[in-house]
């Protein structure tokens, strides 16, 4: 497999199971700590259940790619290295890094093992791929959300490692592991403990005339009139008001959610290895729709017919869709 | 007392559009009166901006080692264009001054010549810091969001490899950065035809939930705090930890004052108390935190259980 493989989330071990079942060329999974991005209540693995995925998915010809993708504070580095110590022996396929420290503990103590560059560690440079290349081994790099096709075209031509980009589900903002917003407000960081707007910090509150705010940690991050369908309260698509924005607005993008469906010929042709569909926190269904979606669309693409994107359209069906900076400048 | 007196205040790199003019005045006052050890210039957030300024660089430089400032020039946070990279690699090249260096894109242009590691750079950790050290790193400025533990951690593994530890005490801290620019999506523009609308704010674009609570600050593709993140009755515990530069970020008050105020915090000549007082004075509206610092929400203002 070396063509559009496809990348796909998997938040528990039936997730797993799902993504695999349903024609993953690889899964991404976490342990049950601050190691991984996900660090969500209800998710993520134990070593015994990673162990037992790694097998279920390697005797269907499906690789586990295991997520280190935090930064580890000053003072905890090891749980990070005992992570990669037993990532190495359960046998995942590739380890998902951001943090210097923790690629150069990997590159030594595992050499042998397969590096990918976590979209954390926001390399939107062929020198700033170049340099994690160079340095630890990486063998491929997740592209932030930021670029142009015609950029992520460029940058192939000038670095030694294949790409992986985001097709679909949450569209990231922010440079990832960039953003402390989510510390700002709740204490909790995302690039420490790997939460991001937690669910034990929001609520909903309905005021009389029947609008409804949505909050996190005490702060009103949006506030919805009685016909609209109340969002989570995530920082960065929360409305607010500005000097010249006294009626709110969505000051950093609307909740909409990233599809590149109708772009994936076009990402293959400017040099994307993998396509990677975001969503650890979604349900065994939404899993099981999106990734049998996607292996039917990019099996079409590959045999040169036509893809049906009705199917992935209809994922998101009252949900706004954008195919974010990947399509436009105007974008930025 | 000993060590304190030898410890360095610093300024940071001007984070706001401020005009050619304003930073002109700006850095002759700095040089002629701030009791600050070192300055850190150059664009760090949007490259859109540098043309307007970075012209008067050599002068500025020239200005402020007169005035027995040690200045060091900073990169782009985030490079990603064509004028970005050649931006990042032009500084890059320099003999002098120091450059610290903010996106990995600025590590792989200056390999193993020495530079600074800059706050954007995710310095988290003990092995990070090793690592950087061993590639060419003199100095290391840690995150905002850091607690103080994990800061005295770093700071200690910094110092033993012989590196200076940087922590910022004063200043919006930032949360974040973006492709998008932020300030042309609130005048309904985008960041190709700005028309630099994030000059009509020195301070940030605030920010207020639909409660009017002030929540956040917008500059250009940066998000900043809403308040000032303010280290003072903890910069003796930092120094004491084996900090040695406290960086002041510039903000749109009295910023002279502010460095008195520091300096005079780590000579003993005014009690933590005292100090604070005069602080939220000369900030007037703005709330002051430490939140970061006793890992806490950053917003959050905690008192100090036992001042140091």
């Amino acid at each position: 497999m070396s063509l559009a493989e496809l990348i796909c989330p998997a938040g528990t071990p039936a997730a797993l199971r799902t993504a695999v079942d349903a024609g993953a060329d690889a899964v991404y999974c976490g342990f049950q700590d601050a190691t991984n991005a996900r660090n969500f209540p209800g998710l993520n693995f134990t070593p015994d259940e990673l162990a037992e995925a790694v097998v279920y998915a390697h005797a269907r010809g499906t690789k586990v790619l295991l997520a280190l993708n935090t930064y580890p504070p000053a003072g905890k580095v090891d749980l990070w290295r005992q992570a990669a110590d037993l990532g190495v022996r359960l046998g995942v396929d590739a380890f998902i890094v951001a943090d210097m420290g923790v690629a150069d503990y990997i590159a030594r103590a595992h050499p042998q093992a397969r590096l990918h560059l976590s979209v954390q560690a926001a390399a939107s440079s062929p020198e700033a791929i170049r340099y994690y290349c160079a340095h630890f081994g990486v063998r491929r790099v997740v592209l932030p959300r930021i670029l142009t096709i015609p950029e992520i075209r460029q940058i192939k031509r000038e670095i030694p490692c294949e790409i992986e980009t985001f097709i679909f589900g949450n569209h990231g903002l922010m440079v990832e592991g960039r953003c402390s917003l989510t510390n700002y407000l709740t204490g909790q960081s995302t690039n420490m403990d790997g939460v991001c707007s937690p669910a034990g910090d929001v609520e909903y509150a309905r005021h009389a005339d029947g609008a409804m705010s949505s909050r996190l940690a005490g702060f009103t991050i949006a506030r919805f009139g009685p016909e609209e369908k109340a969002g989570y309260p995530t920082i960065c698509k929360g409305r607010y008001t500005a000097p010249h924005r006294p009626e709110g607005y969505y000051a950093f993008e609307e909740p909409v959610s990233l599809n590149l469906s109708r772009l994936l010929p076009e990402l293959i042709e400017a040099g994307v290895h993998a396509f990677k569909i975001e969503g650890r926190q979604r349900s065994k269904s939404y899993v099981r729709g999106v990734v049998r979606a996607f292996r039917a669309a990019v099996d079409d693409i590959r045999a040169g017919r036509q893809a049906d994107m009705a199917d992935l359209v209809a994922l998101t069906e009252g949900q706004k869709q954008t195919q974010g900076a990947f399509e436009t400048k105007k974008w930025r | 007392m000993a060590v304190r007196e030898m410890t360095k205040l610093t300024l940071g790199p001007i984070a706001y559009h401020w005009s050619a003019g304003m930073r002109r005045d700006f850095y002759a006052r700095i040089a002629d009166e701030a009791p600050v050890d070192e300055v850190y210039l150059g664009e760090v957030i949007c490259s859109k901006r540098a043309p307007f300024h970075e012209g008067d660089l050599p002068e500025t430089i020239a200005r402020l080692e007169r005035a027995g400032k040690t200045v060091i020039v900073s990169t782009l946070a985030e490079v990603m264009l064509t004028r970005e990279r050649k931006a990042t690699a032009d500084l890059a090249a320099m003999e002098s001054p120091e450059i610290e260096v903010n996106n990995a894109a600025g590590l792989y242009e200056r390999g193993a010549r020495a530079h600074r590691i800059g706050p954007f750079m995710n310095a988290y950790n003990e092995a990070t810091i090793a690592w950087m050290a061993g590639q060419g790193a003199t100095h290391v400025c840690l995150p905002a969001e850091l607690p103080g533990q994990a800061i005295a951690v770093a700071a200690r593994a910094a110092r033993d490899l012989g590196l200076g530890v940087e922590v910022q005490v004063f200043g919006r801290a930032s949360l974040a950065v973006s492709a998008r620019c932020y300030h042309a999506r609130a005048h309904g523009r985008t960041k190709d035809n700005c028309q630099f609308v994030c000059e009509e704010d020195a301070d940030g674009m605030p920010l207020r939930t639909r409660d009017d609570a002030p929540i956040l600050r917008v500059n250009g593709i940066q998000t900043q705090s809403e308040s000032y993140l303010t280290l003072l009755p903890e910069a003796p515990r930092l120094v004491a930890d084996g900090v040695t530069h406290l960086r002041l970020m510039p903000q749109a008050v009295d910023m002279v004052a502010v460095a008195d105020l520091f300096r005079a915090i780590l000579d003993g000549r005014t009690g933590p108390g005292e100090a604070e007082e005069r602080l939220t004075t000369l900030c007037g509206e703005t709330a002051l935190s430490n939140g970061f610092y006793h890992g806490a929400a950053g917003y959050r203002r905690i008192a100090m259980a036992t001042p140091a």
